[in-house]
C-alpha cells in the first residue's frame, strides 16, 4: 500500500510543504542569519557577529520590559488558573444553568486582542478619571489592566479544560475515597488535583507562553505608555523593528533571544509538571 | 434534599450575577457607541439620555468614512479562504506522513510540531520580507502564507487522529481499485470529520482575530482587516472618534458572537480536543 501511495507524493505532500517553507522555514533561517548581520534591507546585510545580540541586551528597556513581562506571565498564570479552576469545579456540580454560564465565560476568548484592548480601555478610563488619572499616566495601572483584561479573555479557555478533565475522572475513585471517609478537602486535594495534573499542565503551558507572548492586547491597551513602561518583550522587539532604522539587527538578535526564552520556559515548565503526573 | 435545592438556587443566582459582570465590558461599549462622541469619555458608565444620544451615526460613520464593511469582507475572505486551503492540504499531508514512513516525512512531521513553539516575533520581519518579494501580499496570496503558518498545529492534530484509524479500511478499498486520491477522499476524510471541525475551529479563531501577520504582510493602503482598520482608527494622529471606534468595536464583535451561538457545542468540544493533543 505504500508504494501506491508514495506515487502521489506531489499532489498529497506538496501543497503543504511548499507553503511551509516558504511561510515558516525560510523566514526562519534568515531570521537566524540576519541577527548576526547590520542591514535595513536584505540585500545590504553585513555580517557582525554577536554586536546584534550585545547591543539588545545592553539596552535598558529591553530589560527592563523582560522583567515586566516574566512578571506579568507569573501573575496572570496565577490568576488565570486559580479563577479558572474554581469556576470548573462549581460548574461540574449539580446546578441550573451551568450550559449557559459555560457559554457565557468562554465568549470573551473569541474577541480579537486588539478589540479587547480598546474595550478595557473606555472602561480604564472611565474609572480611573473619576480619581483624576488615566491608564496611560502610571505602568502599574497598565500593568493591572492587562492582568484583568488577559483574565477576562483566558479564564472561559482555561476552564473548558479543566471542566474536560473533571469529567475524565473515573466516578469509581470518587465512591472509593467517599467510602473512605474522605472529607471535601481532601478529596480534592488527594484525588482531584493529582488526577487532573495533565490538565493543569497544559492550562499552566498554555498560560505563561501566552503571558510572554502577549502583544495585540499590550499594543491597543497601553502602546507601552507611560514612555515605553509598560512595554512587553513581543512590543519592544515589533518597536525596535519598526520604530528605529539601523536597528534591525538588534531587533532580529532580540527575536532569538524571545524565542530561545519563550521555548525554554515551556520546556522547564512542561518538565516540571509532567513529573508530579500520575499514572491513571 | 429541599436543602440541596437551596443551595444549588442560591448557587445559579449568584453566577447569573457573575455571568452579567462577565459580559457588562461588552454592553458598556454597545452603549455607548450610541452616543455622541465627545460624550464617551466624559460619562462612559451612563445610558444615553436626550443630551447625548447620537443614535445610530456612528456606525454609519464608521463604515462610510473608515470602511468598515469592506474591512469584514476582507477578513472573512481571508479566514474562510485559509481555513479550507488549510484543512484540506494538511489532513492530505498527515495522512501521507503517517502512512508513507520515509525519513523526510519524519522530518517534516518534526518541523512542524517544532514551528508551534516558535513566537510569531521570531520570524515576523523576515516573513514580510518573503512577502513582499513572492507578491504574497494580497488577501489571496496571504492564504498561502497561513498555510504554511498554521500548518504545524494542523498537521500536528490530524496526525494525530490518522493514527487512530485502523489501516484495514484503507487497505480494503484499496484492493478494490481504489486510488490513493479516491481512498483519501471518499473513507479516510468521512472518519476524520471530528477533526475537521476542532481543526477547523481552531483556526478560525486565531485567523479572524489575527492582527500582526496581515499588519505586515498585506499592503494596507487596499486591503485591511478588521483589526487593523479599528488600529488605524485609534493610532492615526489627530482627532480620535471615540464614537466611530465603539461602532466599530461592536461591528467586531457581532460576526464572532453569531458564529459562537450557532456552532457553540463544536467551539467548546474543539478546544478541549485541541488541547488534550496539544
Amino acid at each position: 500500500m505504500e508504494k501506491a501511495i508514495k506515487r502521489y507524493m506531489p499532489i498529497f505532500i506538496l501543497p503543504t510543504f511548499c507553503a511551509f517553507i516558504l511561510g515558516f522555514i525560510v523566514p526562519f533561517l534568515m531570521g537566524i542569519w540576519l541577527s548576526f548581520c547590520k542591514f535595513t534591507t536584505v540585500t545590504d546585510a553585513r555580517f557582525v557577529g554577536f554586536s546584534n545580540y550585545v547591543d539588545a541586551l545592553k539596552d535598558t528597556v529591553f530589560r527592563h520590559s523582560f522583567w515586566y513581562t516574566a512578571l506579568f506571565a507569573i501573575v496572570s498564570l496565577i490568576m488565570i488558573n486559580v479563577f479558572a479552576f474554581l469556576l470548573a469545579l462549581a460548574l461540574t456540580q449539580k446546578m441550573k444553568g451551568t450550559n449557559l454560564f459555560r457559554t457565557i465565560f468562554f465568549m470573551p476568548n473569541l474577541i480579537g486582542g486588539i478589540v479587547l484592548g480598546y474595550i478595557w480601555q473606555l472602561i480604564f478610563n472611565g474609572v480611573l478619571a473619576s480619581f483624576g488619572t488615566a491608564l496611560g499616566l502610571n505602568e502599574w495601572y497598565g500593568f493591572w489592566g492587562l492582568i484583568i483584561l488577559v483574565s477576562w479573555q483566558q479564564i472561559g479557555y482555561m476552564m473548558i479544560i479543566y471542566i474536560a478533565g473533571l469529567q475524565s475522572i473515573p466516578g469509581d475513585v470518587m465512591e472509593a475515597a467517599q467510602i473512605d471517609g474522605a472529607s471535601g478537602i481532601q478529596r480534592l486535594f488527594k484525588v482531584t488535583i493529582p488526577m487532573m495534573m495533565p490538565s493543569i499542565t497544559i492550562c499552566m503551558f498554555l498560560s505563561i507562553t501566552n503571558g510572554f507572548k502577549l502583544f495585540d492586547q499590550n499594543l491597543s491597551l497601553t502602546a507601552g505608555e507611560p514612555s515605553k513602561m509598560s512595554e512587553m518583550m513581543a512590543l519592544n522587539i515589533f518597536n525596535t523593528f519598526y520604530g528605529r532604522t539601523g536597528w534591525e539587527g538588534v531587533g532580529q538578535a532580540k527575536a532569538v533571544l524571545f524565542f530561545i526564552l519563550v521555548v525554554g520556559i515551556g520546556m522547564i515548565q512542561l518538565r516540571a509538571t509532567r513529573s508530579k503526573e500520575v499514572q491513571q | 434534599m429541599s436543602k440541596k435545592k437551596m443551595w444549588s438556587g442560591i448557587g445559579t443566582g449568584m453566577f447569573a450575577i457573575l455571568g452579567l459582570v462577565y459580559i457588562a465590558p461588552i454592553l458598556i461599549v454597545l452603549m455607548n457607541s450610541f452616543k455622541k462622541k465627545v460624550y464617551i469619555n466624559k460619562q462612559p458608565f451612563t445610558l444615553p439620555d436626550e443630551k447625548t444620544l447620537n443614535g445610530i451615526e456612528n456606525y454609519i460613520t464608521a463604515i462610510d468614512k473608515y470602511n468598515l464593511l469592506s474591512a469584514v469582507g476582507w477578513t472573512l475572505f481571508i479566514t474562510v479562504g485559509s481555513v479550507l486551503v488549510i484543512l484540506v492540504c494538511t489532513s492530505m499531508c498527515a495522512w501521507y506522513i503517517t502512512r508513507v514512513k520515509t525519513k523526510f516525512t519524519q522530518t517534516l512531521y518534526l518541523l512542524c510540531v517544532f514551528s508551534m513553539v516558535v513566537p510569531f516575533q521570531m520570524v515576523m520581519f523576515t516573513l514580510s520580507l518573503v512577502a513582499d518579494r513572492t507578491k504574497l501580499n494580497t488577501p489571496w496570496g496571504i492564504i498561502i502564507i497561513y498555510l504554511g503558518f498554521g500548518a504545524g498545529l494542523a498537521v500536528f492534530m490530524f496526525c494525530g487522529f490518522v493514527k487512530s484509524i485502523p489501516l484495514e479500511i484503507e487497505e480494503a478499498a484499496m484492493i478494490d481499485g481504489c486510488t490513493p486520491l479516491r481512498t483519501f477522499f471518499s473513507v479516510v476524510l468521512p472518519i476524520m470529520k471530528p477533526t475537521y471541525i476542532s481543526v477547523g475551529i481552531l483556526e478560525t479563531m486565531w485567523i479572524w482575530n489575527d492582527f500582526l501577520l496581515p499588519y505586515l504582510v498585506l499592503d494596507l493602503n487596499k486591503y485591511k482587516t478588521v483589526s487593523i482598520a479599528i488600529q488605524y482608527m485609534k493610532g492615526s494622529y489627530g482627532r480620535v472618534d471615540m464614537g466611530a471606534i465603539m461602532a466599530a468595536l461592536i461591528l467586531a464583535v457581532i460576526p464572532v458572537i453569531v458564529f459562537y451561538l450557532s456552532c457553540q457545542k463544536h467551539i467548546i468540544k474543539g478546544v478541549a480536543a485541541g488541547a488534550v493533543k496539544g
